[in-house]
């Protein structure tokens, strides 16, 4: 039952605090134009550009290759095996979760390569380790446990898969299901739970900030079309001060 | 000092070079006095409660720019800016990387402004705001020049810029000026100009410059200033009226207007196309410098507004007049819809110089002898605020290839730099953003460091011996620094310059 707390409590501070953070960039202006150029002169580029930084991280693949590959191997893994996550929490299963199933084991496997090659680069660049806080070795300690224990589920300590099941569906109709007792799958579930907890107030906001982002998310127009935020309007026509 | 001081040396092979701690720390622009600071409205020294009040200011900072509040949060630190910067190159100073720049302000963000570093500040690398932090904040973010070349590789668009705008703004609201900038920022409002040229000076040299158009060419070139019902009014940075080489491209821009045969004018109410208060982040100051702009427009009649060789001023031009004072098209509002009526919508407005030019060239309209530029063997600086900041034509990356075209229709020899180093991935002159003065030499020198190595490369590989560029803080910075580096500092010139020399203005009069 606290686990089924737990994990209750997770999914709504996530979606909770995720929903705050989200219309607060949203309320915030953006009073001046200021995408990086050569940027978009359309709004179907602008989507495009966006499309290209999210899926293909394409900023950063001019930064740097390494931290390139490893992103790159971390976030699609990730993906994969979310996405095979996706059949403890749907009745009958969605046909393509099913067709995913396989690849979400080498999902598993690239995230937990892409995380051990990035802390890699946190301990062993100089550049890098300087700029590292403590929670930032944290962050991806706590990612290489979740996919850790998520790979020792299913080649060490193999749970109950329909009582897990169970489990998770139960949280979904509000009909709590008790949990097989196995030590991996609770420390797997638990450091999941946190992860929810702890998104919506650390870095992980980088995911739904970029989009967010003004330098990548504005069209470049501001010949054409006068762009105008609230607080700046409000000075139209009157005499400068200051 | 300008003795003493050496450059760093090439690097041989492009390796990121190892960290040097605190290398740059002691390396501090000069603060603004009490005159300098409240003659543009700041508290002129560093009031009691400045805590207090930059955390308020912070937070109001905060609600006013979605740049500033999504980049605080959006950084996880995978260092892909970490060795992007002019400034880290040369110094080697860590918090010289953008990331560490942007932590300085970041790392008090999140102890006062989120609920992780309010309750587990060393954990996440969160600071009270100490006198030690502001002294750090005042000295680091005063050895950014806000190029956006980190921006460029952020996978968020996080922009070092913005931030260091941010935080300038924090430090000015609380009394710590930095002298230079706020200096100028006083001249142009009460001079019209950063370079307190008065407007009786400015007629005086603009007549010299007549003559001596005349006496070189035969040809009777006008410099006009202040003529009600001129087509074009042209906004050009101060320093193009007497600075070398900069003047050499305001004579070409006059020999353009000659050629064309269009009618134009200076104004002495804005003869300034700089904008310094966009390097300090101050919206009002921002505001109230363009401003000058739009009443020389409104005063004059003028249909086009076009704007010479000037970095940070074609951005503020380009990307932020028509939000702050309407010059541009597109409005519904009747502040804007006022000038935007006056003005000629077939235009774009405003325009840059090298638009205007291109656009000449294209329609056959000049003619060049392009032998005339056959001493050089040319290259092109693209300036980080038109790369990054702006645009020119019609198409994404416009400003790139528009200067180049003029270049290649003006002189026969022209050569790349490393395409690391050119186009949106350009380097910084090293002395944009506020910086340009000398008691940053220092940091000018060694920021200046990745753009010497590539001018050394094509210069002895390809016998590059110009390069052009257009803008005034560029020419200014390199001609400069140059001599550190064993160049001659005429190696720097403005496109406008070449167009000069190469332009027939037909048969003399």
């Amino acid at each position: 039952m606290a686990f089924a707390l737990l994990f209750s409590v997770g999914a709504l501070v996530f979606v909770g605090g995720l929903a705050f953070r989200i219309a607060r960039y949203a309320r915030t202006p953006a009073p001046l134009k200021i995408p990086t150029t050569p940027a978009p002169v359309t709004l179907a580029g602008v989507w495009l550009r966006m499309a290209r930084e999210v899926l293909l991280f394409e900023s950063l693949f001019k930064a740097n290759l390494w931290i390139w590959a490893f992103g790159v191997l971390f976030h699609l893994g990730l993906v994969l095996v979310i996405v095979r996550h996706l059949r403890y929490f749907t009745e009958p299963v969605w046909g393509w979760v099913a067709v995913m199933q396989p690849f979400g084991i080498y999902g598993g496997m690239a995230m937990v390569l892409g995380l051990g090659g990035l802390w890699g680069r946190r301990l062993l660049v100089e550049r890098i380790r300087y700029i590292s806080t403590p929670s930032d070795h944290l962050m991806l300690l706590f990612l290489l446990a979740i996919g850790g224990s998520g790979l020792g589920l299913k080649f060490l300590l193999h749970p109950d898969i329909i009582a897990v099941k169970a489990f998770c569906l139960g949280l979904l109709q509000g009909n709590w299901q008790p949990l097989p007792g196995n030590g991996l799958l609770l420390l797997h579930l638990t450091l999941a739970s946190l992860l929810l907890v702890i998104f919506p107030f650390s870095k992980l906001l980088h995911a739904p900030g970029v989009f967010f982002s003004p330098t990548r998310n504005q069209i470049d127009n501001p010949r054409e079309a006068r762009h105008l935020s609230t607080w700046a309007a409000a000075l139209d026509g009157e005499p400068p001060h200051g | 000092m300008a003795d003493t001081l050496q450059p760093p040396p090439y690097r041989v092979i492009p390796i990121i070079p190892a960290l040097k701690p605190g290398a740059m720390g002691q390396v501090r622009s000069f603060v603004a006095n009490e005159k300098i600071q409240t003659n543009i409205g700041f508290p002129g020294r560093l009031v009691d409660d400045w805590k207090e009040r930059a955390l308020e200011r912070m937070g109001q900072l905060l609600g006013q720019y979605r740049s500033l509040r999504v980049f605080m949060d959006a950084c996880v630190h995978c260092g892909a800016c970490s060795d992007k910067c002019h400034y880290f190159l040369g110094t080697q100073d860590p918090k010289n990387m953008p990331v560490a720049r942007q932590d300085l302000l970041r790392s008090v963000y999140r102890r006062y402004f989120t609920l992780a570093g309010k309750y587990f500040p060393k954990l996440v690398g969160a600071r009270d705001l100490t006198k030690e932090v502001l002294d750090e904040w005042y000295t680091y973010f005063n050895q950014c020049s806000e190029c956006r070349r980190c921006s460029v590789f952020c996978p968020y668009g996080i922009d070092t810029a913005e931030i260091t705008m941010a935080a300038r703004e924090i430090l000015d609201s609380v009394g710590y000026g930095q002298k230079y900038t706020n200096e100028i920022i006083g001249k142009v409002h009460s001079i019209g100009n950063n370079l307190g040229l008065p407007g009786p000076a400015l007629e005086d040299t603009l007549l010299g410059l007549e003559e001596d158009v005349k006496e070189d060419t035969g040809v009777d070139v006008r410099f006009p200033v202040d003529v009600q019902g001129a087509e074009v009014l042209l906004i050009t940075p101060s320093a193009d009226f007497f600075a070398e080489p900069h003047i050499d491209s305001l004579i070409g821009y006059a020999k353009v207007f000659h050629a064309s045969g269009i009618s134009w004018t200076l104004s002495t109410k804005a003869s300034e196309a700089g904008n310094f208060g966009m390097f300090i982040g101050n919206y009002e100051q921002l505001r109230k410098i363009a401003l000058r702009i739009r009443e020389a427009a409104l005063e004059l009649g003028v249909k086009r507004i076009i704007v010479g060789e000037c970095g940070h001023a074609w951005r503020v031009a380009y990307s932020f007049w028509n939000t702050l004072t309407g010059i541009g098209a597109g409005a519904h509002d009747p502040y804007a819809l006022q000038l935007q009526h006056q003005l000629d919508a077939r235009y774009k407005q405003p325009t840059h110089i090298c638009e205007f030019t291109w656009d000449l060239i294209q329609r056959q309209a000049l003619q060049f002898n392009r032998e005339a530029n056959d001493a050089y063997v040319v290259t092109f600086h693209d300036s980080c605020n038109v790369a990054r900041g702006s645009r020119m034509g019609d198409y994404a990356g416009g400003q790139f290839d528009i200067p180049r075209h003029i270049i290649r229709a003006v002189a026969n020899k022209f050569v790349e730099m490393d395409a690391a180093t050119i186009r949106e991935k350009t380097f910084c002159c090293g002395g944009g953003g506020g910086l340009l003065t000398d008691d940053l030499i220092e940091l000018r020198v060694k920021g200046a460091l990745p753009r010497m190595e590539a001018l050394k490369q094509v210069a002895d590989e390809q016998g590059v011996n110009f390069m052009a560029t257009i803008c005034a803080i560029c020419k200014a910075q390199f001609s400069k620094v140059l001599p550190y580096y064993q160049f001659d500092r005429r190696v720097v010139g403005g496109v406008h310059q070449l167009v000069s020399n190469a332009i027939v203005l037909g048969r003399p009069e």
